[in-house]
């Protein structure tokens, strides 16, 4: 379907920004690269009454280090992530992550921020960077706020985001934690019936804070606070795994859908636990 | 770009004109194409054109109770709203039922239905705008009220005591119901070695062509034509269709049909809105555009192969067929399609089953209920994959039952090559196949020994592959024994008429059309053969019944073997005619002439002796110079039909190679194989290709494609994230290979090449993937074979 | 009515657009640029891929109104351009297109993927072009007209 009639307001500023979303209030709507709002708008489900474009705010972009955390921009595009160097080198998990969502032509478009502010739950960047321990940068006219992304993620689709909050960046902290992620698709560029997100240290083989986060197993990515306890000290090896597997029936609710019922995707998430933690046996896992 | 010459396809001189067909010509089509610069319907912009977008059914099943259609009409650009009532003034309705189809019935059916909504997405009422945004804008802004009644969505109760009876007048929600028996089916399985069974559910699914339903009507009231634009696989036939329903003269309407974006069976059927847009222009008088868009597609362009079977198959110790007994049972939706009807899948199963195999004893029942779903008919190989699944799912059961290899207990079956003609226990008639050489020709290219080495050992690493193989039929050039005596006004002949213009050029117009087949590029290489001419210089005209002969069009694989016949016959007519004129002018007698390459030759020694462009100087500015009495017509015509056999059947085999993962249920395509015997090929290039489509729309329909609805009838897929379609990533390298058993009906002796793809991968699929489970004890049998059947299957998961 | 300038296949052009207006329509019914396809409106099917500032992009995910100041090139600019003439004729010889409805936008997708430069394998060509639905070919008469120009252009396998 053709989108609905609405209107469209540039802002070239983060000032600009907060004067047009006081103008427009609740009617106003943020857009920034909009591979998944202007997709919705087609279904005519919601009216939005402005679209306010951020993709002329140069304070939202830009992907930078100090040292401590790698700082990535709200525009922060899906094909940066894939080829910044800064990336590869920092948060080599985003780097792994960011070919995984769609394709080419919506990776030039679609924005990090974008994608955490949907908060879509079986997409890819939120997961992550629950696992990531990243720091979720909120802005407003108010000044910044700095949200933990485990507390960023709050229901189906919703965020922490206050009205006329936006993400100005998100901060992933320097550790030198190992990180992997696999998931399960129909096809190539699909969205995950089941993926995980995962991040840990090894000390002489034994596991230390592990982060094992899920995707597209419930309302939002799912850390699971029971199958890290299990993991936790203990060294990494089959008995450990098996652990971990176990402790995910109290971790995971999945909902039924189009791919298969609840059960299916507990299983789905237990086939994942075990390739990705094997795979940090595996001498070429490389640093979160 | 890619200027078609002898030198490029590797031609000399000397290898004219005998040398275009079966040869890989490009497509003459193909430049446009690849530079954005072809002519879809939606690319065609006319004056005062308006844009049609409808208001369709939210519930599967529910009485219309008032539509208020004032503020829709309030809407900025909403020029006019047109209800069920409004069009049926103008427009009479269409009952969907063959008279050789006995005891077939079906309900009248509106452009928009009068007082009841039968099935989620049927189109109620139309908006009529400047624009097609403001069109949705009246059609958001309507109010019409629905109540919701019972709805009747699953097959296995539409006939039962207690069903809701979706048409009341007709009694019962049964379309039609056929059994086909010959032999002793009770005593073939009384007496049989192995007795295997199994229940197969095929998967409803649809053709998502990547261009969307199109059409422009225009209503001139001046001279009192209508003139629609439309994305049709069949404008003749369209034609008389929107003639009989306006009530207009058929040669009043005109229907003309540039590119088209894909048709498979999806745009040779008629829409109920399709035909309310022109229903409207003829109101209105000015030109309505209508272009589904995805989310309508998916509810109503038409569905296919919603079949559930129970089949059975007997055996003896041998391994030899003894019978089949095969119950299929299919829901086609509210209302059977029009003109082709919704019966005919159902009908081809009980044709089909069993087909390639020489056996004695069969009984195949078929059962075509109503259902509150969206209509479903013929899409691409209609009952072929279902009876090929069928069939082959129970051989594969029989030779794990008699612990036979699966390629020994078909070489076992297959029809002899030389037992031909021949005819199948369901009375189908075959002319000539090649079932045991193109077995023979599919081990030629599958490494089988290789595979089952490499099967064993992968197994060891708890890596699960396996090989599956499905032999089939398929039925192409169908006769009016199809449609037409059914009473269908289906055109099972087509016509082609070639002429000779002043430059020497020719111009071919023909009654079959072009969706990217490539049916002109191998009308312009027929007619480039029979005349004797480069094959550049010739225009080939198809989709407009103003402009071309007579025709069904282009389905069920017929271009090439119907429409290819009819273009070779005029141009060899137009070639004799052009050698009669030649003898006039050369004082030669027309035997001792030839062209080739668009010069008059010596026969005997190949000596040129005139350019067609001379002659056509000739005859077009001094025809004072010729003969008085000299027939210089440089045109001729000539139709074609087939009459010996009521269809040409085509044979062939594929083989799937697969791995599959026990732990998530996902089935990795390794590499496929497809035998195939179209007869003649025309273009090897493009029948390949054509036969991999074929093939990948089988794998959409193995492992993707589903058309889900919950039990109310609503459609849960509805946008190409949900309904998953196959994609470059996930499919294989495909082998294509032939063999050819031209037919001896025509001189071409070309048969169908589009479906056989279709038809065969699924089983082979399906059986491939039960091999891969074979260590487990695990098997499906129903498509789509998703990751959660699997598991299922595997006993993973309840 | 949003006014925005921006050049499109090389052209200089001045709009008033609605915001409603995505930039396949924007192209289709306000230029006449009828190259790009809308083949699903929701940004799945690949059949409007287009480049924007030199990068491919789904043209029915993109409001024109966003479009000021930036460079569009369809099918017509970047065949006018001849950069893929090659790969043009390779999809000719290789019969890789039929209905040709998502013929424009694979060709656009691929074209980027050949402006990367690397040596793809076949498989990395499939992921690359898995964007883009095609219902009529295997797909693999695309990957060899893909493959064909990118050996043909000197990248090793």
């Amino acid at each position: 379907m053709k989108w609905p009639a609405m209107g469209y307001a540039r802002a070239k500023s983060l000032a600009e920004l907060w004067s047009a979303l006081e103008a427009h209030g609740d009617a106003g709507q943020i857009i920034a690269g909009g591979q998944t709002l202007l997709a919705t708008l087609a279904f005519r489900l919601s009216e939005p009454g402005t679209l306010i474009d951020i993709t002329g705010i140069a304070a939202l972009r830009g992907i930078s280090s100090n040292g401590q955390v790698l700082r990535l921009g709200a525009l922060t595009l899906h094909a940066d992530l894939c080829s910044d160097p800064l990336v590869k080198a920092h948060a080599p998990l985003l780097a792994a992550a960011a070919p995984l969502i769609a394709h080419p032509a919506i990776r030039n478009r679609g924005t990090l921020g974008g994608s955490l502010a949907y908060a879509d739950p079986a997409a890819e960047l939120p997961a992550c960077m629950v696992a990531l321990d990243a720091t979720i940068i909120a802005a407003s006219a108010k000044g910044e706020r700095r949200i933990p992304a485990a507390a960023f993620f709050t229901d189906l689709l919703q965020t922490a985001l206050a009205p006329r909050e936006i993400i100005a960046a998100v901060e992933i902290p320097l550790t030198g934690r190992l990180g992997a992620i696999e998931e399960i698709t129909r096809r190539s560029g699909d969205y995950a019936m089941a993926g995980l997100a995962a991040t840990l240290a090894l000390d002489a083989g034994r596991i230390l804070a592990p982060r094992l986060v899920y995707f597209g197993v419930g309302k939002i990515p799912v850390f699971a606070a029971a199958a890290a306890k299990a993991l936790e000290g203990r060294s990494l090896d089959l008995a450990s795994i098996s652990a971990a597997q176990q402790a995910l029936a109290d971790d995971l609710d999945p909902p039924h859908d189009l791919h298969g019922p609840p059960e299916m995707k507990r299983h789905l998430a237990r086939v994942l636990t075990e390739r990705v933690l094997l795979g940090f046996l595996n001498p070429k896992v490389q640093a979160a | 770009m890619n200027e078609i010459t002898p030198a490029s396809i590797g031609l000399s001189r000397e290898d004219l004109p005998n040398s275009y067909i079966g040869r890989s010509v490009p497509r003459p089509n193909v430049p446009k194409l690849v530079q954005g610069r072809a002519t879809y319907t939606d690319d065609v912009t006319l004056p005062r054109m308006l844009h049609a977008a409808f208001l369709r059914s939210p519930h599967a099943h529910a009485k219309i109770s008032a539509i208020d259609t004032a503020p829709a009409k309030a809407v900025p650009g909403v020029i006019r709203v047109f209800t069920g009532h409004d069009l049926a003034k103008f427009c009479d309705p269409w009952v969907a039922t063959l008279d050789h189809l006995k005891g077939m019935k079906s309900a009248p059916q509106y452009p928009l239905p009068l007082n009841r909504a039968t099935w989620q997405g049927e189109p109620i009422v139309a908006v009529v705008a400047e624009s097609r945004a403001a069109a949705e804008d009246g059609v958001a802004a309507l109010q019409v009220e629905f109540e919701a009644l019972p709805a009747q969505t699953d097959m296995e109760t539409a006939l039962s005591p207690g069903a809701v009876v979706i048409h009341p007048e007709l009694g019962d929600n049964l379309v039609f119901t056929r059994t086909a028996e010959t032999g002793d089916v009770a005593a073939a399985f009384a007496a049989a070695h192995k007795v295997v069974e199994a229940r197969f559910v095929t998967g409803r699914h649809t053709g998502v062509t990547l261009e969307p339903r199109s059409i422009i009507a225009d209503y001139n009231p001046a001279d009192e034509t209508l003139t629609v634009h439309h994305s049709t696989q069949a404008p003749h036939m369209m034609q008389g269709v929107f003639a009989k329903q306006l009530r207009m003269k058929e040669g009043d309407v005109r229907v003309i049909c540039k590119d088209v974006g894909g048709s498979f069976g999806i745009k040779v059927h008629v829409y109920p809105d399709e035909v309310a847009v022109a229903a409207m222009a003829r109101i209105m008088g000015r030109p309505v555009k209508f272009v589904a868009d995805r989310f309508e597609s998916f509810v109503s362009d038409i569905h296919a192969r919603d079949h559930r079977l129970k089949g059975r198959l007997a055996v003896d110790a041998e391994g030899r067929v003894l019978a089949f007994d095969i119950d299929d049972l299919t829901g086609i939706g509210p209302y059977s399609v029009y003109p082709r009807t919704s019966a005919i899948e159902g009908n081809q199963v009980v044709n089909l089953c069993g087909g390639p195999y020489d056996f004695k004893n069969y009984r195949c029942t078929t059962t075509v209920v109503l259902q509150n779903k969206t209509p479903t008919c013929q899409y691409r190989a209609v009952g072929h994959p279902i009876a090929t699944t069928v069939t082959e799912g129970l051989m594969d059961l029989a030779a794990e039952a008699l612990g036979m290899d699966p390629v020994e207990i078909r070489r076992r079956n297959l029809i002899r090559d030389d037992a031909y003609p021949y005819t199948s226990p369901p009375g189908m008639r075959f002319e000539g196949l090649s079932h045991h050489a193109s077995l023979n020709k599919l081990l030629e290219m599958v490494p089988l020994e290789r595979i089952r080495a490499d099967q064993t050992e992968a197994r060891q690493r708890g890596v699960y592959r396996g090989i599956g193989f499905a032999s089939f039929i398929e039925l192409t050039n169908p006769s009016p024994f199809m449609y037409g005596i059914g009473g269908a006004r289906i055109s099972a002949q087509d016509g082609c008429t070639v002429r000779m213009d002043p430059d020497g050029s020719i111009v071919a117009s023909s009654g079959v059309t072009e969706q990217g087949q490539g049916t002109e590029a191998i009308l312009a290489q027929i007619v480039a053969h029979g005349v004797g001419v480069p094959v550049n210089r010739v225009k080939i005209i198809t989709g407009d019944t103003q402009t071309t002969p007579y025709g069904g069009g282009t389905w069920a694989c017929r271009g090439a073997g119907i429409g290819g016949e009819a273009a070779l016959q005029s141009a060899i007519a137009l070639k004799q005619q052009i050698l009669e004129v030649a003898g006039a002018m050369l004082q030669a007698t027309p035997e001792t002439l030839d062209i080739a390459m668009g010069e008059i030759t010596d026969k005997a020694s190949g000596k040129p002796r005139m350019t067609l462009f001379e002659l056509g100087r000739i005859v077009y500015f001094r025809g004072d110079t010729l003969p008085k009495d000299l027939q210089r017509e440089l045109v001729q015509t000539r139709h074609f039909i087939t009459k010996e056999y009521p269809f040409a059947f085509t044979n062939g085999i594929q083989a799937s190679w697969v791995e599959v993962d026990p732990a998530t249920g996902m089935v990795k395509l390794l590499e496929h194989w497809c035998v195939e015997d179209c007869g003649r090929v025309v273009n090897p290039l493009l029948v390949d290709e054509q036969v991999r489509g074929g093939i990948v729309q089988g794998i959409g329909g193995a492992l993707y494609e589903h058309c889900v609805y919950d039990a109310e009838g609503n459609l849960l897929t509805t946008t190409l994230a949900d309904y998953l379609v196959p994609m470059s990533a996930e499919m294989p390298e495909i082998h294509v290979g032939h063999v050819e058993t031209p037919t001896r009906e025509s001189l071409l002796g070309a048969k169908g090449a589009g479906e056989a793809g279709t038809a065969g991968a699924p089983a082979a699929i399906m059986n491939a993937i039960n091999d891969a489970l074979r260590p487990f004890k695990a098997r499906v049998h129903e498509q789509p074979f998703t990751p959660e059947r699997i598991l299922r299957a595997l006993g993973t998961i309840a | 009515m949003i006014p925005i300038t921006l050049t499109v296949n090389g052209e200089k052009v001045m709009r008033h657009v609605k915001p409603r207006r995505h930039l396949i329509d924007f192209l289709r019914l306000d230029l006449g640029l009828t190259g790009s396809h809308a083949g699903c409106e929701h940004g799945v099917c690949g059949a409007c891929t287009l480049r924007v500032n030199g990068k491919i992009m789904r043209g029915c995910l993109i409001l024109a109104a966003s479009l000021d100041g930036a460079e569009v090139v369809t099918i017509e600019g970047l065949s006018e351009s001849g950069e893929v003439a090659d790969l043009q004729a390779a999809f000719v010889a290789r019969n890789a297109a039929q209905c040709g409805f998502c013929t424009p936008g694979m060709v656009m997708t691929a074209a980027e993927l050949l402006a990367e430069g690397g040596s793809p394998t076949r498989g990395e060509i499939r992921e690359y072009l898995s964007g883009n639905y095609c219902r009529c070919t295997g797909y693999q008469a695309i990957v060899d007209a893909v493959e064909d120009t990118l050996r043909a252009r000197g990248a090793t396998p």
